[in-house]
């Protein structure tokens, strides 16, 4: 089968790989019909994410049909028409059973070499290093599916591709953002950054019952998209965010503010030069610009919502104003598992068409340039598509 | 014999310590005797003609003095107080002993491993589970097989560093249902080892903590685990791995893995942390 795999930095390669199998009796084959491009594929298409060896298919936002199921699986059926969290999770751990589905304690087969690092191994992904368990990624045409009797859920008849294949990540990941916030009526929520995942948080925040919504960033049609979802835009490079954001609250401040951007923040002022410098000098790994931003322009006791992603160290975080004002953090990867059903019921009841987003569908043997397309955000391109 | 009358000081030592770190068995703090005596006298023989060389050669040789001096302090030492403090350092010895008919390792010598794992199931099922040894090659990945003979005795085969074998016997030691288990190898034996289980369940549904503690002697005592060491096989990372395999399969019925998985044509760019490792998932 085709599938996409990373061969090193800006370099996606479309190889032809063998199928995949059950392994495990708790496992599916799906065959892809939809599969789409992530940011946080963008971290791993410039090389920022460790662990990742040259032929790991990558891709973790995917929906198709299930071609195969395992012994243990009584739930699921061949033939069943399924979207599949980018999360795997077990359903019988500790934390599981909480719902903290993305902290599985049973689904990273590497485990050993997370908790190196973490302290406690988070669950496994799809498509995304070793780190995170290793597993073959979905930009291909099958994928095998681990725990599937807890993961896969049905699509309901009647809804296309589109309408739910962002309920594997963007979706949940904005509605978590929003709803990690604690949303009261009155509320301002301030967000940066507008691409896929500040667009679900943008109209989440709203479905949760914010009263503004003020969007971030510099790019034209991105701002354009976070208006037509009903927020007000700012554009930083227009304009200095904190003061701005504080003039637009009448000198409160947001009450809450989410970083949907992460790691790889993009800015011009000087402590964004000094994370740059960092990396270069491979000292801090991470560029928290938005997050200082952030803390800086909350209002007190307010909420700082983190969505991600962030992978190792940040350097030199205003955590005394932090401390000073009583913030909250609320962070961590989306536990899908726990919002698929109350979104996939959002879309069937027509409060939200998640595939307002998508600019480019590509074939699969196209993704190459589908990532440096999303990379370089040349034509306008927000989120791509891909079809096997 | 039973467990409870051994001698307050003999093995398997309990550890009250919950929280599965990993602790050395400390370098031997009472000099005690792990010299055989054959090998005191050759080492007193030995001491005493190269301290007279020391003492008597002219100063001719080139600042031989002092080092035979230093030599010859210690093989005296050695054989006077019966204790060697390489030995002692290295965790082995020659004099064989044990101070208790229920230890199978001497006092001082050997690997010991504490680690501790907690998984959503009651007591009673990990304890059955456990119980019948013959299940441990399923989470215990150096564990080739496990043949349970009777009710006290079962016979173990593990893979050993560089492709090599190693059985022995085992006997029962402590079955407190639901609660202990421990068990110690008997002749014949490869490796000397003991381990103990321990289950304690938790209030408020948090499962159960599951405890264990392996001690074994490898050949050439820590000599042996450092080698061992070296070939990535190190003792407290194997009992971790080998405990979250137990975990995920009492849990979830399965064991994690992506072995046998699909993936594009594997050259040798790697990212930071990428090793050959990472493509033998589950070693």
């Amino acid at each position: 089968m085709k599938a996409v795999c990373w061969h090193g930095k800006n370099d996606m390669r479309v190889d032809n790989v063998p199928d995949p199998t059950i392994i495990n009796d708790r496992d599916i084959i799906i065959r892809v019909t939809s599969t789409a491009i992530c940011g946080s594929d963008l971290h791993i298409y410039n090389g920022y994410i460790p662990s990742m060896m040259a032929g790991d298919i990558v891709g973790h936002e995917f929906m198709g049909e299930i071609v195969e199921t395992g012994k243990a699986i009584t739930n699921l059926a061949k033939g069943d028409r399924v979207v599949i969290p980018f999360t795997i999770a077990c359903g019988n751990c500790f934390f599981c059973k909480n719902d903290y589905f993305s902290c599985c304690d049973n689904s990273n087969p590497n485990a050993g070499i997370a908790d190196k690092l973490y302290g406690f191994s988070p669950s496994g992904l799809f498509g995304y290093s070793h780190i995170y368990g290793g597993y073959a990624g979905g930009q291909a045409e099958y994928v095998r599916v681990p725990f599937a009797d807890v993961g896969a859920f049905k699509v309901p008849d009647g809804l296309p591709d589109e309408k739910v294949l962002f309920l594997t990540d963007i979706f949940p990941t904005g509605y978590m953002a929003a709803d990690n916030c604690g949303i009261k009526p009155g509320d301002t929520v301030a967000i940066w950054g507008c691409g896929p995942v500040g667009l679900f948080t943008i109209k989440s925040a709203f479905l949760l019952g914010a009263e503004r919504v003020i969007a971030i960033d510099r790019f034209p049609e991105r701002l354009q998209m976070a208006q037509n979802a009903g927020a007000e835009v700012l554009n930083y490079e227009k304009t200095s965010v904190i003061d701005e954001l504080k003039a637009r609250t009448g000198g409160m401040g947001p009450d809450h503010c989410i970083d949907a951007v992460g790691m790889e923040a993009h800015g011009h002022s000087p402590d964004h030069i000094m994370d740059k410098a960092m990396q270069l000098a491979r000292l801090g790994t991470d560029r928290p610009h938005v997050l200082r931003e952030a803390i800086m322009a909350c209002r007190k006791a307010g909420t700082v919502s983190m969505p991600g992603v962030y992978g190792g160290f940040l350097d030199k975080i205003p955590f005394g104003a932090a401390f000073a004002k009583g913030l909250t953090f609320k962070m961590g990867q989306t536990h899908v598992h726990h919002y698929l059903p109350k979104l996939m019921e959002h879309v069937q009841e027509g409060r939200i068409d998640p595939s307002f987003l998508i600019t480019h569908r590509l074939p699969l043997e196209d993704a190459p340039h589908g990532y440096k397309m999303f990379k370089e955000k040349t034509d306008n391109c927000i989120k791509v598509v891909l079809k096997p | 014999m039973s467990y409870s009358e051994a001698p307050a000081s003999t093995y398997p030592v309990q550890s009250e310590n919950p929280y599965g770190e990993s602790r050395p068995v400390p370098v031997d703090p009472q000099g005690h005797v792990n010299v055989a005596p054959n090998e005191r006298l050759a080492s007193a023989l030995i001491g005493v003609t190269l301290g007279w060389f020391a003492l008597t050669k002219s100063d001719n040789n080139t600042g031989i003095r002092a080092p035979l001096a230093a030599f010859s302090s210690f093989l005296l030492y050695r054989s006077v107080t019966g204790n060697c403090p390489l030995y002692s350092a290295l965790r082995t010895g020659t004099n064989g002993d044990t101070h208790s008919p229920s230890a199978v390792i001497p006092h001082g010598q050997g690997i010991r491993v504490e680690k501790a794992i907690t998984i959503q199931k009651s007591a009673t099922e990990l304890y059955n589970f456990w119980r019948n040894f013959e299940n441990l090659p399923r989470f215990m990945k150096h564990l080739e097989a496990v043949t349970v003979m009777d009710d006290t005795h079962s016979t173990w085969r593990a893979k050993a560093p560089m492709g090599q074998h190693v059985s022995w016997n085992a006997e029962l030691i402590v079955d407190e249902p639901n609660q202990r288990i421990a068990w110690r190898s008997v002749e014949p034996m490869d490796i000397p080892n003991a381990g103990t289980v321990r289950f304690k369940e938790l209030p408020a549904g948090r499962g159960t903590t599951v405890e264990v503690t392996l001690e074994y002697n490898p050949p050439a005592g820590m000599l042996g685990a450092m080698v061992a060491k070296l070939f990535g096989e190190e003792p407290g990372m194997q009992v971790e791995d080998d405990l979250r395999r137990f975990k995920q399969l009492m849990e979830t019925g399965e064991i994690s893995t992506n072995e046998g998985q699909s993936h594009g044509v594997q050259g040798h760019y790697k990212s930071p942390l990428g090793s050959d490792k990472d493509t033998k998932e589950n070693p």
